[in-house]
């Protein structure tokens, strides 16, 4: 797996943006940008070459689904693989979400092996 | 406290009107003795509801318990980051031993790791429950408002029936309500 990429995650909460950045560099991920919610990382997002994006789906004022829609309709890097780990584990949650593009989707808590093998799926499509 | 029915209340109101359509002209005196009942029955379920300290939802309640609920969130938070910190500094000690002892370490942390992601489960359900007393806040203000302005002649103070003891256990204190460990020490050097 090309672990040499730049990731950006994406969570409201600090402690959640910190378990993922961890986990991300004991998998050989070192180049990690965080943002705290839609617009910060959109705003990111246009102004760097990202090779993946994770993202939380819950949070203010722009939702990672909004933040998903955005990206996939946008015309900078649409086709960048795009995780969604989040606490809505509903069945139209998940069909949403694919609807819009995710590339996959991890429901929380999750452990490091389901997220590595999330990774390994998505940049292999 | 009186008993209400909202047919009571109906029932003086159509009196009312009957009598105001009435073909027959009413004696103005009937339709002032009704609308008066009427009066009272609402200024008594004005003074009922005031006993019934609803205010005390909103005033006291609600706020103590968000607070208290964004105390949690804080400290999970805290504790969180500490224990995370250590898992960091821990990684960084073992960075340089040997493979076996590096990645025995490296797996256990990561255990640590993926259990601190209660905090985001815990606090996104405490936001949730902390946005559904802040609804309930709003209802109940919308109910007092229907009967005007609360004013604090009308709020009656509630009977404290605590034990002295009760009456001393409110831990854990929030941030800057209570004394440092450090206070305490000072305050119990004096009695000696």
């Amino acid at each position: 797996m090309n672990t040499g990429m730049k990731v950006l995650i994406v969570d409201d909460y600090a402690t959640m943006l910190r378990i993922i950045r961890n986990l991300l560099n004991q998998i050989g991920f070192k180049d990690v940008d965080e943002a705290a919610d839609g617009t910060q990382a959109l705003e990111k997002f246009k102004s760097a070459n990202y090779g993946l994006v994770i993202s939380d789906w819950n949070m203010e004022p722009m939702s990672g689904y909004e933040l998903l829609k955005e990206i996939r309709g946008g015309a900078h890097n649409k086709d960048v693989p795009f995780i969604m780990i989040t606490a809505e584990s509903k069945t139209e949650n998940v069909i949403k979400a694919k609807q819009a593009g995710v590339s996959n989707y991890i429901v929380k808590p999750f452990n490091a092996e389901t997220l590595k093998g999330k990774i390994e799926s998505v940049l292999q499509e | 406290m009186t008993d209400y029915s909202r047919d009571q209340v109906m029932n003086v109101i159509s009196s009312v009107m009957g009598k105001v359509n009435s073909s027959q002209a009413q004696p103005l005196e009937h339709i002032q003795s009704e609308l008066a009942g009427l009066a009272k029955t609402i200024d008594d379920l004005h003074d009922d509801i005031m006993a019934t300290r609803s205010h005390d939802v909103n005033d006291k309640h609600i706020p103590t318990a968000t607070d208290e609920l964004d105390a949690v969130i804080g400290a999970t938070e805290n504790a969180s980051a500490t224990i995370m910190d250590s898992c960091e500094a821990i990684q960084a000690i073992v960075e340089k031993s040997d493979d076996a002892t590096k990645s025995g370490v490296f797996e256990e942390t990561t255990k640590i790791f993926e259990a601190c992601s209660f905090q985001d489960i815990t606090g996104q359900r405490i936001s949730k429950v902390i946005n559904t007393l802040k609804d309930i806040e709003a209802t109940v203000d919308n109910l007092l408002n229907l009967f005007g302005p609360v004013n604090d002649s009308d709020k009656r103070e509630a009977v404290d029936t605590r034990s002295e003891d009760e009456k001393l256990m409110n831990g854990p204190q929030m941030n800057g309500q209570g004394v440092s460990q450090d206070d305490i020490d000072k305050l119990l050097a004096e009695f000696d």
